[in-house]
């Protein structure tokens, strides 16, 4: 059985449909990216299957469980985490509570033991820096641990939203562009560091421009375009695939061949539909509380 | 008089010297070694009673400290808190002639409904309209207790009994109290539950992905600020022996709310300071008492604009 | 029956006056302008000290001196507003939520003790009263004044909406309203079109405040706190953000005031207002006219 399914998923804000009909699975410890260009509803879906938003139709399923109407609290209890397109890490807060957050779900520690610093609360505090610690080194964090997360330079903060991340001990880990505005080398420590998640039993679903990253890493590769799915299989094949090149700025496979140029002509393409999906997060506030109440 | 507010708030070392001093524990013992040490400067009735307000206050600003500072959510009503508790105390004290600290556990165990009661259906609201909503409850709990006869109207409640006798030892009950409190605000702030707290506070959205129940959080927080805020509540019903609704308006709330963003929102030390200020200094300009609101009003835009921090902010880096 | 009606609706088009300049500003920049209600008051003392200036009129000349002196107020107000937006919340436009809320509720305290500072705490008595024997419609005892100051009211607002909905004016509040940085970059000039937003919106406030001065007599310097509470709830109710849907909210908490209070008794008013206002949130957030917006992350 596979870990992550998603079968037939539909989303429509209105009268816009953000996704019409996706369908793909992930299994345990297997890397699934999903491609396309922008406003293809990418990040509508992975918002779908981390519960922030309720899809129209369709199943989301996590090992045979059913995800949509869950708060995404909820689903990250299930074992899912993730981190977000534009970053969204606690700014104010240092480096190691933002990583501390990820072990929320599996802190024990009650009101009481805080108040009156019972053992308990001692060892649980120290487990959870260490933690914290451990997760920083496992990403190759480089700034000052102790200082503001916002001080950070851009490339730190990305690795301190995946270890955040980690910090959850998912089985299942969602990445929205983790290379975007990375540089080169930064790019090559990204791959590295997301093999060595895989090695850790974690799968994982990606959403990258970077196509030699995509092709680098994935075992399955998904594409949408303006919500439809137009491909799902291996990297090379999905490369191959007259839909996919099609949708890729009208047929020039060099496209999927390298990855810096493209990915600023696909954004000036969809500059409209980019714009509407990033005045999204900062709407998210607490009416997203609402929706899936 | 005024030496000795003056003397105290000297104590309470500029932010220059904060981060060394917070370091270690040794500002909040300094802090209550101060307020121990108070009423051998000066011990007049005036004064005691100046000082123990003082620490009512700082009890109350530690309390909305929790949901300001921490949780980051607006709250102008927290005197309706301050109110029930108040009440609940007196009343149960007067009506069924119980000993004070007998109405304790019913203050608690009120508060926590009230918060639960006036969170639940708010929390999940934008944060501004939390503001007005927050704002609007602690009016209608102002009106209930004017207009109902078992709170005793507009004249409110006389003879509630002492908790102990003599002024100078209900003013260190006062202090002990109140540092617990303030211990104990501290203590849940640095916790698995404050730092939920402020998780909500910095970006809600990436609290839920990472599993935190942002709605339980909060009301956690409401509820947490709520008993604190009752308990003071009963203090000040013991202080006093006489409450009103006249002592509960939107003008105490904001007074509070001032205090916690002059000493800094999400310090333990800065609201301390804060409160101790906003209660003292009045007393200290009681020249300028036309205009003292107003000035209030000009220094929370101006704290806002200039120095959003406050007077003593809370630690931006963590100490390994 | 018909007198409560009658009574609801004109409380509730002076709350509907008010609760435009809430819903304008809201709508444009989503900051909820916790000094609203004291512009309403800062309106009702300017319109005082200009007719203390002016001096006494003949009762005949009531009507003309108070609409001049409408006019004037709500230049003055919506230059308070403008100055107060300039000042306070234009630097913050870019901070945490919660720090323009805080410095709305320190403009507020400094409105109102501020006026306090210069007026004294007493109420103060308007020199201008509108006379005129009152007549019955359906049951209902309306007096002249009402029908004017209705008047002016629903004159104002038929105004604001042509101003909103058909002029470049009112499609580049609209735009920013939708999205300030793709606005900026089709070179609307957003903080203009901000400050003339509050100027509008103060100006609002400014008139009721003078009108309520007229028809109720006295005025003192908390008057704007109570009022700025309801004009919110009406917003509420009416959708924030939507202008038709604010004045419905306006009328339609007028008139359940109207019935609450003849239900309930006087002094459970504001409860029954405040409790109107949490049942809407509640329920209903969006408001009565609002659209339902489906939340993105």
């Amino acid at each position: 059985m596979s870990l992550l399914s998603v079968d037939d998923l539909r989303l429509s804000f209105g009268g816009l449909v953000a996704i019409d009909g996706l369908s793909f699975s992930v299994g345990e410890a297997e890397i699934v990216s999903v491609i396309g260009p922008n406003g293809a509803g990418k990040t509508s879906a992975f918002n779908c299957v981390t519960g922030f938003y309720r899809p129209t139709s369709g199943r989301i399923t996590l090992r045979g469980r059913d995800l949509p109407g869950l708060r995404p609290s909820a689903i990250a209890g299930l074992g899912v985490a993730r981190t977000f397109q534009n970053l969204r890490l606690f700014g104010e807060l240092s480096v190691l509570d933002n990583v501390r957050a990820g072990s929320h779900l599996w802190l024990r520690q009650s009101v009481l033991d805080a108040l009156l610093h019972t053992p308990r609360y001692r060892r649980s505090e120290r487990e959870c820096t260490e933690q914290a610690h451990h997760w920083l080194d496992f990403v190759g964090l480089r700034g000052d641990r102790y200082g503001q997360a916002r001080a950070l330079p851009y490339g730190e903060q990305r690795r301190t939203e995946i270890a955040r991340a980690l910090a959850r001990r998912p089985d299942l880990l969602l990445l929205d562009e983790p290379a975007a505005g990375l540089n080169h080398g930064e790019k090559a420590e990204m791959l590295d560091l997301i093999r060595r998640i895989q090695a850790l039993g974690v799968a994982i679903v990606l959403i990258e421009h970077d196509m030699g990253l995509v092709m680098e890493v994935s075992e399955r590769v998904v594409v949408l375009n303006f919500g439809r799915e137009i491909a799902d299989g291996r990297p090379e094949d999905v490369r191959r695939d007259p839909a996919v090149i099609e949708a890729y700025l009208g047929g020039d496979p060099a496209v999927l061949e390298e990855s810096a140029p493209e990915e600023t002509v696909l954004e000036e393409q969809t500059a409209g539909q980019d714009s509407a999906g990033k005045g999204d997060s900062a709407k998210a506030d607490s009416a997203g509380g609402d929706a899936h109440a | 008089m005024s030496a000795t507010k003056v003397r105290r708030l000297g104590t309470d070392s500029p932010p220059s010297r904060a981060s060394k001093l917070l370091q270690n524990r040794w500002a909040g013992l300094a802090g209550l070694l101060v307020a121990l040490l108070a009423p051998f400067v000066d011990a007049t009735p005036y004064a005691l009673s100046v000082m123990t307000s003082a620490a009512i206050a700082v009890m109350l600003a530690a309390g909305l400290n929790i949901v300001v500072g921490y949780c980051g959510l607006l709250d102008l009503g927290y005197v309706a808190f301050f109110a029930v508790g108040a009440y609940t105390s007196g009343v149960l004290a007067t009506r069924l002639e119980l000993p004070l600290l007998a109405t304790v556990p019913a203050v608690i165990v009120v508060t926590v409904v009230a918060g639960i009661v006036i969170g639940a259906p708010t929390l999940r609201l934008r944060s501004d309209y939390l503001a007005i909503v927050t704002l609007g409850f602690g009016e209608i709990i102002r009106i209930t207790a004017n207009n109902l006869d078992v709170t005793g109207g507009p004249s409110g409640i006389y003879g509630i009994p002492h908790l102990v006798e003599g002024p100078v030892a209900f003013y260190y009950l006062t202090v002990v109290v109140v540092s617990l409190a303030v211990l104990g605000a501290a203590r849940l702030g640095r916790s698995r539950l404050g730092r939920a707290w402020r998780f909500v506070r910095e970006d809600e959205d990436a609290a839920e992905a990472m599993g935190v129940h942002t709605y339980r959080v909060k009301l956690a927080a409401y509820v947490a600020g709520a008993v604190w805020g009752g308990l003071a509540g009963v203090l000040f019903a013991a202080h006093l022996s006489a409450i009103s609704p006249g002592s509960f308006t939107f003008l105490s709330s904001a007074l509070v709310l001032m205090a916690v963003v002059l000493g800094g929102m999400g310090s333990t030390p800065g609201v301390v300071v804060g409160a101790v200020v906003i209660s003292v200094l009045p007393e200290i300009l009681r020249d300028l008492a036309d205009y003292r609101f107003f000035l209030f009003g000009v220094l929370l835009i101006a704290f806002m604009l200039l120095r959003p921090q406050g007077l003593w902010p809370a630690r931006s880096k963590e100490v390994p | 029956m018909t007198q409560l009606i009658w009574n609801g609706l004109f409380v509730g088009s002076f709350y509907a006056l008010v609760a435009l300049g809430y819903s304008m500003v809201y709508g444009i920049i989503k900051l909820l302008n916790f000094a609203h209600g004291d512009l309403y008051m800062l309106g009702a003392f300017a319109g005082f000290a200009i007719l203390g200036a002016v001096g006494g009129v003949s009762s005949a000349m009531a009507l003309p001196l108070l609409l001049a002196v409408l006019l004037a107020t709500m230049v003055v107000t919506g230059l308070a507003g403008v100055t107060l937006e300039r000042i306070a919340y234009r630097p913050l436009r870019r901070a945490p939520r919660l720090s323009l809320l805080i410095t709305a509720v320190g403009a507020s305290f400094a409105l109102e003790y501020g006026m306090r500072a210069v007026a004294g705490a007493d109420p103060r008595v308007y020199p201008v009263r509108l006379g005129g024997t009152s007549f019955e419609v359906l049951g209902a005892r309306i007096t002249p004044q009402q029908l004017v100051l209705i008047g002016v009211a629903v004159l104002l607002m038929a105004g604001l909406n042509l101003l909103v909905t058909r002029t470049r004016e009112g499609r580049a509040m609209r735009a920013i309203a939708l999205d300030p940085r793709t606005s900026a970059l089709m070179g609307i000039d957003v903080n203009a079109v901000i400050s003339r937003a509050f100027f509008v919106g103060s100006a609002l406030a400014g008139a009721a405040g003078v009108m309520a001065g007229a028809y109720y007599g006295k005025i003192d310097f908390m008057m704007g706190f109570l009022i700025g509470l309801k004009a919110f709830t009406a917003a509420v109710i009416g959708g924030i953000g939507n202008i038709p849907g604010t004045m419905l909210g306006g009328l339609l908490l007028g008139l359940l005031e109207s019935f609450g209070t003849f239900w309930l008794g006087g002094e459970w008013r504001d409860v029954f207002a405040f409790g109107v206002l949490i049942l809407f949130l509640t329920v209903r957030p969006t408001g009565l006219l609002g659209e339902r917006v489906t939340e993105r992350v």
